[in-house]
């Protein structure tokens, strides 16, 4: 019996109202295709960030100024971190390399062209410790700068050959901040552009071309065996005695990839917000579709009734038909969908960010086509109930 | 017609008593039957005439389980219809009437044959067979050629063989018309109406037409006559009878 109500229903929807139909469904479809965008892309975002912060290690703890919480990143502005703070770190039990960072964005000049990035100050000593803790990130051309490279620069992978007209080679020159520095070596790819095209350079050069004595950040190392969060804990306590208030964030990465997972989730849910209001729009449309089908066809109820349709046999018929209309969309939504997380991805790529890849899950899929079903026979509920209770003499008699 | 003597040996299929139906028309009722009581036999031929507005479409839609009286009663093989639910009398119209109307309404979207085989898929006739029978029935009507056609590539003639096919896919023992030829030209109506005379002469299947045209009512055995929702005068035509005596009163 369904078959042929499927039948049915296919044979209305393409031969009778192709263009109404259409119309229709492009509510569902929308909202669908919104949906399986955002979740696609978005669960890759969840996948690149947390690889991200894997790179980093989980034994691994930032310190920032400035409070980073659930109200977001407040640090602009805040009271720096100090060399004092530094060394009360250096002393907490737990705690193993220390390294404290300047960033800042500079012009940086290469054969006449200017361009500006980020330039990250690291200590003489720990280059090793900062740039190469990351798990997979080594040295491919060249070789760390010394002690006594005072200005001697280390490039991001996407400097040499995709930041300045002309490729940069280790042995070239670069000006930063108008002072020449020697490009000494070129590290591997990190997975985003803002990563790839840093340059770092030697935290007391920093220091003396930026004129500050500030730091920005500071990261550590918690020694093999300590419990990374209690050592958060206790650097947390020590500077904020040392402050009088907790004007800095303690992080370490797990936190760290929490608190993007959770800005995520809430663009997901803002999304998807949006993406329930036009699925709602969609369904009132597929009503309002069903309730004219339904009028259009009192004629024919009440032939089917004539020939021995019972009510709930043209109850199915209009919920299979509305029901396929709500399928339609989605499957269009999907396509759609998909389509556009790729283009997503293609777009990150081009930006440099290639560590962003869309991932489609199966059961993504299955639920978007369930639910614009089901949406569909919801909203067409009452139209249907309607067409089942018609009374077969009247029905005959519409003209 | 109350003083049913029950002289007739043969089987009553259909039997109304005092049915009388009122529609509103907003706040005001309109009588359309007044006190229906007759007997149809099975095998019968009945024309229905009457003037328009007289109640003939009415007294066939209860006569075909398609709408059930305001008040009195309506036997059907036996069976108290006036009291059955609309799924029961969907279900039972289904097997047992086929109906012809005269705007003959088919699907525009199915072709012939699906059109003939519509209703076998309310009664679960597997697809095979309700092809197989479609076909059978399109062919016998001298549509075997037209299956694939949809009814706008039909002409009117054509289209009402197909509804006519449509109504004896079932097999139903009764086969009620409406004005069946109403939309035709006379020669197709002649058409039309030998079709529906064969079936009762080989098959023996009930006959109910309602119709304008007497020359139309004279393919009947029967004719009933009805006047604002009454039944005035039924008139046997002799020189068509099969059987001696006037079957549905019972009257010698
Ligand atoms: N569904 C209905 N609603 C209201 N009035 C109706 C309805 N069907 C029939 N009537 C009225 O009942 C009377 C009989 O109608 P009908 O049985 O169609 O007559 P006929 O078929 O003899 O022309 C007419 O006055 C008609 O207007
Ligand atoms: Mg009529």
């Amino acid at each position: 019996m369904i078959k042929e109500y499927i039948q049915f229903a296919f044979s209305t929807i393409v031969h009778q109202r192709k263009r109404r139909s259409f119309l229709t469904i492009l509510g569902i479809f929308i909202g669908i295709a919104a949906v399986v965008a955002l979740i696609s892309v978005s669960q890759g975002l969840k996948d690149a960030v947390s690889s991200q912060f894997e790179l980093i290690g989980a034994d691994v703890i930032t310190i920032m100024p400035g409070k980073f919480g659930a109200g977001g990143m407040t640090g602009f502005g805040a009271r720096p971190l100090t060399d004092t703070d530094v060394e009360i770190v250096e002393n907490i039990r737990g705690v193993g390399t220390v390294a404290p960072i300047l960033v800042r964005t500079a012009k940086v000049t290469f054969s006449g062209e200017e361009k500006y990035t980020y330039v990250m100050g690291i200590p003489a000593d720990k280059a090793e410790d900062v740039l190469l803790s990351m798990e997979g990130i080594k040295v491919i051309e060249g070789r760390l700068t010394t002690k006594s490279d005072k200005y001697g620069a280390i490039i991001g992978y996407s400097i040499a050959d995709d930041f300045f007209e002309k490729d940069v080679h280790v042995g070239d020159k670069l000006e930063i901040s108008g002072k020449e520095f020697k490009v000494r070596g070129r590290i591997s790819k990190i997975g985003n552009r803002q990563d790839d095209s840093q340059i770092y350079i030697h935290m007391s050069t920093a220091r003396e071309i930026f004129n500050t004595s500030e730091i920005s950040v500071i990261i550590l190392k918690v020694e093999q065996g300590a419990d990374v969060e209690r050592v958060a804990e206790k650097i947390k306590e020590e500077l904020k005695d040392k402050h009088g208030e907790e004007d800095f964030s303690v992080m370490t990465s797990s936190q760290l990839a929490s608190i993007v997972q959770n800005i995520l989730g809430i663009i997901q849910l803002v999304i998807v917000g949006i993406a329930g209001i036009s699925l709602l729009v969609g369904g009132v449309g597929i009503m309002n579709t069903m309730y004219t089908s339904v009028q259009e066809r009192t004629r024919q109820i009440g032939i089917m009734k004539a020939v021995g349709a019972t009510n709930s046999d043209i109850l199915t018929i209009f919920l299979v038909e509305s029901g396929l209309l709500g399928l339609v969309g989605g499957v269009i939504g999907c396509v759609i969908g998909i389509v556009l997380a790729f283009g997503v991805q293609f777009g990150a790529e081009i930006l440099g960010y290639s560590m962003l890849k869309a991932s489609v899950p199966l059961w993504l899929i299955a639920f978007a086509l369930g639910f614009s079903f089901v949406l569909g026979m919801l909203s067409g509920t009452l139209p249907a109930r309607h067409a089942a209770r018609m009374n077969p003499v009247d029905a005959l008699r519409y003209e | 017609m109350p003083n049913d003597t029950h002289a007739s040996h043969d089987e009553v299929i259909i039997r109304l008593d005092n049915v009388k139906k009122t529609y509103m028309l907003g706040k005001i009722p309109v009588q359309a039957l007044r006190g229906i009581t007759m007997k149809v036999h099975r095998g019968e031929f009945i024309a229905i005439m009457g003037p328009s507005g007289s109640g003939k479409s009415t007294l066939m839609n209860i006569l075909g389980a398609l709408d059930v009286p305001t008040s009195g009663k309506v036997w059907f093989e036996g069976k108290d219809i006036s009291k059955f639910s609309e799924s029961e009398l969907a279900r039972f119209r289904g097997k047992k009437v086929g109906f012809v109307f005269q705007q003959f309404n088919l699907f525009p979207v199915m072709s012939a044959l699906e059109n003939v085989a519509l209703p076998m898929i309310f009664q679960d006739v597997p697809e095979k067979q309700r092809l197989a029978r479609a076909k059978q029935l399109l062919t016998t009507l001298g549509l075997g050629k037209r299956l694939h056609h949809k009814p706008s590539e039909l002409s009117g003639g054509e289209q009402q063989r197909v509804a006519m096919a449509r109504a004896f896919a079932n097999n139903p023992d009764v086969i009620l018309a409406d004005e069946p030829t109403g939309n035709l030209d006379s020669k197709t109506g002649k058409q039309i109406m030998t079709f529906l005379k064969n079936l009762h002469m080989e098959e023996h299947k009930t006959i109910i037409v309602v119709t304008h045209d007497p020359i139309i009512a004279g393919y009947a055995e029967t004719i009933v006559n009805i006047r604002d929702g009454q039944i005035v005068h039924d008139h046997i035509l002799a020189r068509k009878h099969l059987w001696p005596k006037n079957r549905r009163t019972g009257e010698q």
